[in-house]
């Protein structure tokens, strides 16, 4: 193995960094697979819930309603990824980095 | 060709819609001059872009990865030039005319592949990645037997994707402007050459910024005027749909789309994981600086194309309630003029009059050409940068001439997508589109993925897996109801999918395991024993391509 590589994987701050961007990365893809996965099967196995309209006496039924908020909700948590990578996980990425550099120089 | 064939590919951002003009011959219209007048401001401004970028395209990081400058915000529209074709605006609002809910759901299920993308792949493709998906598993595994699979997996990709692209550009492009089908396949070609062979990346991603915009901007215009008309009910405008359209309230409800759990399944396994694997899109990726860049490029990719899908919940039932019933858009049966497909179009006359029509006209074509472009460079990546720099030439060519060989091989493809264009013209090629999805779904996405995240994985695994997905998704789309059922004429296929894509997914995996499993070669062994090295670099960066300096 590399020797820059080597001192990164030895650092425990960076096996922390890596478990926590998974488990959300992993907690997210649960979430988005949960609402499409939830929409095909409502809609293969329970038509008549997505027949309801979203509220007494309007046109819009809930299957429209449910296929909205699933849009949103992909671009939402799309965006919930990209906040906490581009601030929080990049900042403890650069430590990482920084720290495995200056060891090198040593 | 069924309903349910239609619905499907359509939304793959892709032509089935258009394709299914073919079918339908629409009458000869005039020459429409305020929409070519459009159309050559467009090319004007294109070619601009070309010349402009030509001067700034030197190295081969230039021309396949526009030298990695490309900002977040540019890439994400871009991408969104490369994901949302015209067919996505004809085609669900066509699908939600004649269908209502059940068109719409193929506004829905596509975009899923957007958020796997971001969650499981953009970091580490970006940080792994230089010019081609091929680069990815090139950093542990054996460069020539992989980037063969890789790069002819890639070449049967785009080829499939451009003959549906090009078949239903050339019927759209005649339809709205009234030139001939012919010479609707020569323009395409041209321009695709022109940009492509000498603007390359640059050139590409700026076409496709300007068309995403061109397209955003023309259904946000359709969809407001029509909730305008409404006095911004959006349920005044349900409403009129409802009463407009003979199937009444049953537009807003599931019909008998899904009644086949496997077909379901299938079919949106396919659509996600093979949208997240595209090649065209993921060596978007390489254009910008870093992984930062790379997931900004995602988030923006993802919240444009979210709300051109949500415009489409607007779109396709205005055009229910304002063309349905217009006299104007009605032939003498009192059916739509031109098929469903053309209820964007007429739509957009509703509400703007005859140089809206124009303006969508060219936008439409606009859109085609940058698709079409998109892919080219996808197809000339792989060619120049994985057979030629890296199998035949063992890395060992210069820049100058990977360039060099990457503009002959765009002025090939222009070429050869314009004889396929006229070759399949009049065919019902509209199944085509499962075929670079199977491939994508099949062999792409199961090997970028156990790749990044499976120590296991070997050379020798990857290639038998990636050709068990090639080779038995090309055998079951053989065999299943739409060639070997419909065109092949024996009313119903031996393999009784349409969308052979859980199957050929599941074996996938499976081989590569097993046989990852299996193989305890040297070679195997030292592969596993970089994944660490692989895994730091994916996560951190480090040894990651820098763009380029100049």
């Amino acid at each position: 193995m590399d020797a820059l590589h080597a001192r990164i994987s030895a650092n425990p701050a960076f096996h922390a960094l890596q478990a926590k961007r998974s488990r959300l990365a992993w907690t997210l893809c649960a979430g988005v697979l949960a609402a499409y996965y939830g929409f095909i099967l409502m809609i293969a196995y329970a038509a008549d819930t997505f027949r309801q309209p979203v509220h007494e006496g309007a046109v819009i039924t809930l299957g429209v309603a449910w296929g909205a908020v699933v849009i949103v909700l992909s671009v939402g948590l799309t965006g919930i990824y990209v906040w906490r990578a581009n601030r929080e996980f990049d900042r403890l990425n650069a430590r990482i980095l920084e720290e495995a550099h200056r060891e090198s120089h040593r | 060709m069924s309903l349910n064939a239609r619905l499907l590919a359509l939304l793959i951002g892709a032509g089935l819609p258009l394709a299914s003009l073919a079918e339908t011959p629409a009458p000869e219209r005039d020459l429409n001059t305020i929409a070519i007048g459009m159309f050559l401001v467009f090319v004007m401004i294109s070619l601009g872009i070309t010349f402009w970028a030509a001067r700034r395209t030197r190295s081969t990081s230039d021309f396949l990865a526009a030298g990695g400058r490309i900002s977040g915000f540019q890439n994400g529209l871009a991408i969104t030039g490369d994901w949302v074709s015209s067919a996505a605006l004809m085609g669900i609002a066509a699908l939600i005319y004649s269908t209502g809910f059940d068109g719409l759901i193929y506004s829905v299920v596509p975009f899923g592949a957007w958020p796997l993308m971001m969650f499981l792949m953009a970091d580490r493709l970006r940080n792994l990645g230089k010019y081609t998906i091929a680069d990815i598993v090139s950093v542990r595994f054996s460069r020539i037997p992989m980037r063969t699979l890789i790069s002819l997996s890639s070449l049967v990709f785009v080829v499939g994707y451009l003959i549906v692209q090009m078949v239903g550009a050339g019927t759209l492009i005649s339809n709205l402007f009234g030139i001939d089908y012919t010479a609707a396949q020569v323009i395409i070609g041209i321009l695709i050459v022109l940009y492509v062979a000498f603007g390359g990346m640059i050139a590409t991603t700026y076409v496709q910024l300007v068309k995403a915009v061109l397209l955003l901007s023309g259904a946000s215009f359709i969809c407001f005027a029509a909730l305008f008309h409404f006095d911004w009910s959006v349920d005044g405008l349900y409403a009129s749909a409802i009463s407009n359209h003979p199937q009444g309230m049953k537009i807003m409800q599931p019909g008998g789309l899904l009644t086949d759990p496997i077909s379901a399944f299938s079919c949106g396994l396919m659509l996600m994981l093979g949208g997240a694997a595209m090649p065209h899109v993921l060596m978007r990726f390489f254009t910008v600086p870093d992984a930062r860049q790379a997931r900004l490029s995602v988030f923006y990719a993802a919240s444009f194309i979210g709300y051109f899908y949500l415009l489409t919940f607007i779109i396709g039932y205005a055009a229910i309630a304002m063309v349905m019933k217009d006299p104007r858009f009605l032939d003498a049966n009192g059916l739509i003029t031109g098929g469903a497909n053309m209820a964007a179009i007429h739509l957009s006359e509703a509400v703007g009059g005859s140089f809206f029509l124009g303006f969508i006209s060219a936008v439409a074509f606009a859109t085609i050409v940058a698709v079409v472009a998109g892919l080219t460079i996808a197809g000339a990546s792989a060619i120049s940068h994985d057979l030629y720099a890296n199998i035949f030439r063992h890395g060992k060519a210069t820049d100058h001439q990977v360039v060099k060989v990457s503009r002959i091989s765009a002025v090939c493809l222009g070429a050869f997508g314009v004889v396929l264009g006229i070759a399949f013209k009049d065919q019902n090629i509209a199944y085509m589109i499962t075929i670079p999805f199977t491939v994508s779904s099949s062999v792409f996405f199961p090997i970028l993925f156990l790749s990044m995240y499976w120590r296991g994985l070997t050379t020798r695994g990857a290639v038998a897996g990636g050709a068990v997905g090639l080779g038995l998704g090309v055998i079951l789309l053989f065999l299943g109801p739409t060639i070997w059922g419909e065109i092949l004429g024996h009313g119903e296929g031996i393999f009784p999918y349409k969308y052979p894509a859980l199957f050929t997914i599941i074996a996938s995996f499976f081989t590569m395991i097993v046989v990852s499993k299996l193989d305890d070669s040297p070679r195997a062994r030292r592969e596993r024993a970089e994944f660490d090295d692989q895994f730091v670099r994916s996560q951190t960066g480090v040894g990651a391509e820098a763009p380029a300096q100049h």
